[in-house]
């Protein structure tokens, strides 16, 4: 567990630094593990699981805004635990239920626990269409359509700058949307 | 949008990267300060004789407990911002206004007094004090609060509650400069009066805007 909490700050690290291919995978190896505890979480507080995919993006895009208050020389896993918890405690608040999360149930998560398959999602999905409609085409180009920002500022006919500014922006605006929900 | 794609998106998105809290807060309490010094010099200006009060220690401390609480505010702000800290182990340092005010109340008791304990404790200014620095104090917090928007604060009323703090301590060190009441007498009460209404508008407007 040590070890693969160290791999997850070297990657961080890196990430910061501009290796976006680290990124990807650094946000692949904590998905599982945030899915796992997501699940123990509705499971406690006797919420249907089903719902943990979407707890699980909403960690992923408020890691992804706010990775700048990481401190790089501190470990990455107490900083993601952190996100992960008040996550996931707002999930369950606004599904009406209050319950005490704790840290240790993230850094408990065993490897072998966590190979759960990807489940589908809705809350981010029925955000996206509520998005301005330049940001949404961004967003469904390189989400769903897998296009590089080369190729969506071809397919869009924008330079690659205003493209990253739309993804940029529709990324912060789906936060802020599913935060007032 | 199923969980892959999105890291898919993030990933794409690695380049843009906010700025440190820090880096934002400064701006933002740099657009917010115009405002609260036209308040202020609109309003209420320097006193009069402030080159003879400077002489006076107890003028002098003034700004040593208004900046303490400013400087320790926002060095707590900046801690709070990142989202696995808590107060625990850093709360201590907004105790150091409160210890200079402390030695000096201590201090002015072991000098000879003109004036009567509750003469010096009421002043005459005291009105003016607590509305005064909320006033100057309220664009500060605005851009306070704008500023560390960028953090993610495990407690957001806690946090908004610390940038009052902050925005108080910098009121408060303009208008200790108009101010004529000097004895820290006057200070610890009333300017912790209107310290503390700042402090709960803080948390109030930090719950609703510093979540994330």
């Amino acid at each position: 567990m040590r070890e693969r909490e160290d791999e997850w700050t070297g990657l961080m690290r890196s990430a910061i630094s501009g290796d976006s291919a680290a990124y990807h995978r650094l946000l692949k190896a904590v998905t599982p593990v945030l899915r796992a505890a997501a699940r123990r979480g509705l499971a406690r507080a006797g919420q249907p699981v089903d719902q943990s995919e979407d707890i699980v993006q909403d960690i992923l895009l408020a890691v992804h805004l706010k990775r700048h208050t990481w401190d790089t020389s501190a470990p990455f896993a107490p900083w993601l635990f952190a996100i992960a918890r008040n996550k996931l405690i707002d999930a369950l608040r606004r599904r009406g239920r209050r319950i005490f999360v704790n840290v240790d149930d993230f850094a408990e998560i065993l490897p072998g626990e966590v190979a759960e398959p990807t489940a589908s999602a809705s809350e981010v999905a029925a955000q996206l269409q509520a998005l301005p409609a330049r940001q949404r085409d961004v967003l469904q180009s390189i989400a769903v359509d897998s296009a590089s920002i080369k190729d969506t500022a071809a397919k869009l006919s924008m330079t690659e700058g205003a493209v990253r500014v739309a993804l940029h922006r529709g990324l912060a605006s789906l936060t802020a949307k599913l935060r007032e929900q | 949008m199923d969980t892959d794609q999105l890291i898919q998106t993030l990933a794409a998105d690695n380049e843009n990267r906010a700025r440190p809290v820090g880096f934002a807060l400064m701006l933002a309490l740099l657009a917010a300060a115009p405002v609260s010094l036209l308040i202020f010099f609109a309003e209420l200006g320097v006193r009069p004789d402030v080159m003879t009060a400077m002489h006076n220690p107890f003028f002098d401390l003034k700004f040593a407990v208004t900046l303490a609480l400013a400087i320790s505010a926002t060095a707590v702000s900046l801690h709070l911002s990142r989202p696995e800290t808590s107060l625990r182990g850093f709360g201590w340092w907004l105790l150091i206004p409160a210890g200079i005010l402390v030695a000096g109340i201590s201090g002015e008791m072991m000098m000879p007094q003109r004036a009567p304990m509750m003469t010096r404790l009421v002043g005459s200014n005291s009105k003016a004090c607590m509305a005064a620095i909320p006033a100057i104090s309220l664009p500060l917090l605005a851009g306070a609060l704008y500023g560390l928007r960028q953090g993610a604060p495990a407690r957001p009323a806690i946090a908004g509650a610390v940038a009052g703090m902050m925005s108080a301590g910098l009121a408060a060190t303009l208008y200790a400069s108009h101010c004529t009441d000097d004895s820290p007498l006057f200070v610890a009460t009333w300017y912790t009066i209107a310290t503390a209404l700042v402090t709960a508008i803080g948390a109030l407007m930090g719950a609703r805007v510093l979540r994330y």
